[in-house]
């Protein structure tokens, strides 16, 4: 009885499913975007794959461009105080929600209250916490939501006030934690505004389908402020985890776009697909940390001899097949706000591999450790194909230098849970920047904060710790001269890497794959491509 | 719990008819039995052949120029190559495939061995039990049985993975404490006819203990049974441990299985095939040989054939 | 008959809480928890989700909590997909794999039966070596392999069906993945329809039959079918719940929505409450379609007693 009625059900959906197609021809964009989004709420989402959906549908103030740099996006215009602490914000005319609703400056100020508001318990709020008492907020020691910086003058005007000033704060207003919330729907429907049947957008697409595991369909908004100029009519977001099939997919032409590849299809795709791979460096470290709480890891020079033997321009060419590039610092390449400083190099960089790999030797038999008495380490990665391709080249690289390493894998929950709690000696660990600012990355290496008793080192895994780096980085934040600034963080990031505060390998190749019929897709450091930008020929 | 290659229906009739029809003289590997099985061509032909795969795996690396962890920098993701010793070509990390294939082998066998001799000694011992006591004890116990097959297998195996993470003998003891169910309900129907035998009855007069009857003349009578069970089981712990593969639950690096091997021959069955085809092949004719093995030992042994 | 059923039912119910309260413990032993991403949360974002989940009380308390919601119909919310409670997730997955799971045991059950029986009735002939082959590869390859080969063949090469996805009721899209759940279950019962055939035909009230001068077709129509579907027809109820809950790498490789792949994500992330509500669920299906191959069974052989 089920059955025939679902077969009924499904047979009545495909009929209707054909008559639409044949009647609408509209520009659909088909899109692999990964993983299952954990959430299209701004305040609860936390990866690149809801990234893609949140940006089509809410713009904030500023929004980014084809080439991801930040361009005003709800606001018309902007104001930014001389000691860059007020910036001041004028919206557009006419901009609205989808169902009408005009969006006003007290949208912003909700969407604020609400990313900070304890309750929300927003994974991403920290990135907007250069604004005035936003951390005091979300940890509870401030409750009064009026004392947040951001206030509205009037409707159209939103005041937004810095703890201090902040060089990346325009390219941060970009991310979806800032973007406004239509009060008027959650005031009604609470936490269920993001079922399809309550979301309204104010940004160029609105979610009309979500199938968990499936897809989310978005179309095309006529409310937008600059609808005129949107090409295409609608996006499927398409769940996709296994990465063979999604290029299978792609090949049999039911996907236009693939965000990520098979490993060792690279190759593959720039000789079969010529002129679809499109393959540029963005922002993004992949690197080891080692426990530094745990000997002889907090020897400098162990760690240097580790670092040192690894050959990275085999890895990306090699052992990956795409070429990423082999990484010394901690600051990638192309990182806004860093004018003025050299790329970070090791004092070796200029010895052949054979070379470091003799001296990297020599170090760890000046400690007791030879071919016959080894160092003996264990490796820890999250489960990954190209984690683990890594690990085992890297793991026969350390063998030359007397370490024997002992590989141990698991989900990415358990992995992450052993790094917080220090249960690891060498570990694997990647940074996709939030905004272009080498603060981002330098952050990852702050010293633990006390707590009740424990330290909490967030996102220092390996627990690095060194005043002087701190001094400089703590100096960086009240600095209102970018040159200067940017001084003072290329010293701390010389500092953390003359002392192997972690070991970078590579830096990240975004790996988008894009159908002919796609144009306006560009290559850039962020790899955020807004649907707006797109247009698909039919 | 419903198995993955479904040996469990195919034996549990055989339960039913070790428990309902009455006992022959042994129905272990007896003469009779072995001719029969010697007159079976596919299963003789598949026991040459699991040998074959059984002396390959764990022989083979003796022969092999490279061993399975070692990494040729100059051959990374490379067809096969007699003159660098690499006769089935070499993985991403450019390590020798034949070699791999060999390391995986041997693992594949070890983890179904492992779990397999977990299943066997619970499922003896619980069945042995249940038939020897009878009435309420058996009950509750079978009772008990045909709950646990009521659940999803699947599910719990990967349950036991997320607890066990990545010891793989942990993992497959664990299996191994979910696949007893059908070699329970076999023994027990074998117990139940044995029991009633003058051997048993004799040994019960002169003042044996329940344990040392169960032990010393029901358990060892239980052969047939028990090889049959562990021919028809291998395989399907050995696709269980694939499948595990495939959600990147597999065995630790350096260490291979052939699940594993297929998980990631699979992708790139077009660009690299011989990262596919070796393991396959291997995978595939031992599935099949243990399963040919398996239903010729039970037609061999099947009690009504008599 | 009445009393059977209910009696089967109301035992149902014991054995569902303990596989919950398992579950439930269990899942609390494995290391990592729900909010274990890539990057560190700042400790008072990790108290407020904590708080907001009642992963902060007693584990006995949110035991109890848990089971007094249940009892209620309340599966709860889920901790990863934040904008769906489990109850939401279940209902839009549920339709999806129980229409992929019948459809394959439908079809793999009728395959079955017609290759076992032809098998039977050529015994040690050509069809018969053929067949088995057949039945032994399909049991045999891993199914993601399959997947894998029939996506490449039919979805790349041949671009007759789609490689994957679903959409708005399609069914082109589920020719692939249920031919993929087909093979082994077909297979399955093929190899137990062989030897309960091959059994029936040896036995003497069919030599009679024969020796009465009766046609083939007619013994087998007339006695060999029914008593030899005996044993498959027991087989039936682990086999569909092994092509229920089997869907989930189906589910995987061909990007469906179905309870399996949610379970999967859920089991992976240590989504608890989603992880629970799936296999709460499975369970039940499992236990009712148990049921009613038990009814089943018992119309086919009298001797069965409702006991």
């Amino acid at each position: 009885m089920k059955l025939t009625q679902t077969l009924t059900a499904a047979l009545t959906a495909s009929a209707i499913a054909l008559l639409m197609s044949s009647t609408a021809m509209a520009a659909t964009l088909n899109m692999m975007n990964g993983s299952e989004p954990g959430s299209i709420d701004p305040h609860q989402a936390s990866g690149d794959w809801e990234n893609r959906i949140i940006g089509d549908y809410i713009e904030g103030l500023m929004t980014e461009d084809a080439n991801a740099e930040a361009i005003p996006g709800q606001a018309e215009s902007y104001t930014i105080s001389d000691d860059g602490l007020v910036y001041t914000f004028k919206l557009r005319d006419g901009i609205q929600w989808s169902d009408g609703e005009p969006v006003t400056a007290e949208d912003f100020v909700f969407a604020f209250q609400r990313l900070f508001d304890p309750k929300t318990a927003s994974d991403y709020a920290y990135l907007q916490f250069p604004i005035k008492n936003a951390s005091e907020i979300a940890e509870g020691t401030v409750t009064d939501f009026n004392e947040l910086g951001v206030k509205a003058i009037d409707d159209k005007t939103v005041e937004i006030t810095l703890e201090g000033p902040t060089p990346f704060f325009l390219q941060a207003l970009t991310h979806y934690t800032a973007y406004p919330m239509p009060k008027h729907v959650i005031d009604k429907v609470g936490a269920q505004w993001t079922q399809v049947a309550n979301i309204v957008s104010n940004g160029p697409y609105t979610p009309t389908e979500w199938v968990p595991g499936s897809y989310i369909k978005s179309v095309k908004s006529e409310t937008y402020w600059d609808a005129a100029n949107v090409n295409i009519d609608a996006v499927n977001y398409f769940v996709q985890d296994d990465l063979s099939a999604a290029l299978s997919r792609y090949r049999a032409g039911e996907y236009d776009i693939l965000v990520d590849i098979p490993s060792d299809q690279a190759e593959w795709i720039k000789t079969n697909l010529p002129g679809q791979d499109y393959f540029g460096a963005f922002l993004g470290i992949y690197y080891y940390v080692i426990n530094q709480e745990k000997p002889p890891f907090d020897n400098a020079d162990v760690r240097k001899a580790l670092s040192m033997s690894i050959n990275r321009d085999v890895i990306g060419p090699d052992v990956l097949g795409t070429g990423e590039l082999p990484l010394y610092g901690w600051v990638p390449e192309g990182t806004a706000n860093y004018e003025g400083v050299p790329l970070y190099q090791p004092d070796w960089i200029g010895l052949s591999y054979e070379e470091r790999v003799a001296e990297a030797k020599g170090i760890m038999e000046g400690l007791g450790y030879t071919s016959s008495t080894p160092l003996t380490l264990q490796l820890k990665y999250n489960t990954n194909d190209n984690h683990q391709r890594i690990a085992v080249a890297i793991s026969s690289m350390w063998e030359q230098i007397g370490v024997k390493v002992e590989l141990f894998n698991s989900e990415t929950a358990v992995h992450y849970d052993a790094l917080r709690a220090g249960d690891f000696e060498v570990g694997r660990a990647g940074w996709l920047l939030d905004y272009s600012d080498p603060s981002n990355t330098l952050d990852l290496l702050r010293q633990g904060i006390e707590q009740g008793g424990t330290t909490n080192w967030g996102n220092n895994y390996g627990r690095y710790s060194n005043d002087e780096f701190e001094a400089l980085l703590d100096k960086a934040t009240t600095e209102v001269d970018l040159a200067a600034r940017a001084k003072l963080l290329g010293e701390a990031e010389k500092i953390a890497m003359d002392e192997y505060a972690a070991i970078p390998i590579y830096n990240y190749i975004a790996q988008n794959v894009v159908a002919p019929s796609v144009t306006g897709f560009v290559n850039n450091a962020s790899d955020i491509h807004r649907t707006r930008w797109l247009t698909k020929a039919e | 719990m419903a198995g993955l290659t479904g040996k469990d229906a195919v034996l549990t009739e055989y339960a039913k008819k070790l428990e309902t029809l009455d006992a022959p003289k042994g129905r272990s590997l007896t003469q009779d039995a072995t001719r029969r099985m010697v007159r079976n061509k596919a299963a003789v032909v598949s026991i040459g052949v699991v040998l074959f795969i059984v002396l390959f795996a764990f022989l083979g690396p003796y022969f092999l120029p490279w061993t399975y962890d070692k990494i040729d920098w100059s051959g990374i993701r490379k067809p096969p190559n007699f003159e660098a010793g690499h006769f089935a070509g070499t993985d991403q990390n450019g390590r020798d495939m034949l070699a791999r294939i060999m390391q995986g082998t041997q693992m594949s066998l070890i983890v179904a061995g492992v779990a397999t001799l977990v299943s066997v000694i619970i499922g003896v011992v619980y069945g042995a039990i249940a038939g020897y006591f009878g009435g309420r004890v058996d009950a509750v116990m079978m009772r008990f049985v045909d709950i646990m097959y009521a659940l999803p297998y699947i599910l719990f195996v990967i349950i036991l993975v997320v607890i066990f993470g990545r010891n793989p003998v942990l993992l497959f003891v664990g299996i191994g404490c979910l696949e007893w169910l059908t070699m329970a309900r076999i023994v027990r129907g074998q117990t139940l006819s044995i029991k009633e035998r003058e051997f048993v009855e004799a040994a019960r007069a002169s003042g044996a203990s329940s344990w040392a009857i169960i032990f010393r003349h029901i358990v060892p009578n239980l052969t047939g049974p028990v090889v049959i069970y562990a021919t028809l089981t291998i395989p399907e712990i050995i696709l269980t441990e694939s499948f595990l593969s495939y959600l990147g639950l597999g065995v630790q690096e350096p260490q291979t299985s052939l699940g594993t091997l297929i998980s990631f021959g699979a992708p790139v069955a077009e660009t690299l095939p011989w990262m596919l085809i070796g393991p396959a092949v291997v995978l595939v004719s031992l599935l099949l040989c243990l399963t040919y093995i398996g239903d010729g030992l039970r037609d061999a042994l099947d009690p009504k054939d008599r | 008959m009445f009393g059977y059923v209910s009696r089967r039912v109301l035992s149902a119910i014991p054995i569902a809480l303990i596989a919950v309260t398992a579950c439930f413990f269990i899942l609390r032993l494995a290391p990592g928890g729900p909010f274990d991403g890539e990057r560190a949360l700042p400790p008072a974002t990790l108290a407020n989700l904590r708080a907001h989940y009642n992963l902060d009380l007693p584990l006995i308390q949110q035991y109890f909590l848990y089971v007094w919601r249940l009892l209620h119909g309340d599966f709860g919310p889920s901790m990863v997909y934040n904008d769906f409670t489990v109850a939401q997730m279940l209902w839009i997955g549920l339709p999806f794999t129980l229409m992929l799971g019948f459809s394959a045991f439908i079809i793999g059950t009728a395959v079955g039966l017609f290759a076992g029986a032809l098998s039977a009735v050529n015994q040690n002939k050509w069809p018969d070596y053929v067949l088995v082959m057949l039945v032994m590869v399909g049991l045999v390859v891993p199914n993601f392999l399959m997947a894998a080969i029939l996506q490449l063949v039919f979805g790349v090469y041949l671009n007759w069906f789609p490689a994957g996805g679903w959409q708005n009721g399609s069914l082109v899209h589920l020719i692939l993945p249920v031919t993929v759940l087909v093979l082994p279950h077909a297979g399955r019962t093929a190899r137990l329809m062989r030897g309960s055939m091959i059994e029936v035909l040896g036995t003497n009230y069919i030599r009679t039959a024969k020796a009465k001068g009766l046609g083939q077709r007619l013994i087998l129509a007339r006695h060999a079918i029914k008593p030899a579907l005996l044993p498959v027809v027991s087989y039936l109820g682990p086999g569909l719940s092994y092509l229920l809950t089997g869907s989930l790498i189906v589910e995987q490789v061909f990007a469906l929505p179905g309870i399996g792949k949610y379970f999967i994500s859920a089991a992976l992330n240590r989504d608890y409450g989603l992880v629970l509500g799936t296999t709460i669920l499975y369970m039940f299906i499992i236990l009712a379609v148990n049921l009613l191959v038990d009814i089943l069974y018992a119309w086919l052989d009298p001797k069965v007693r409702y006991h």
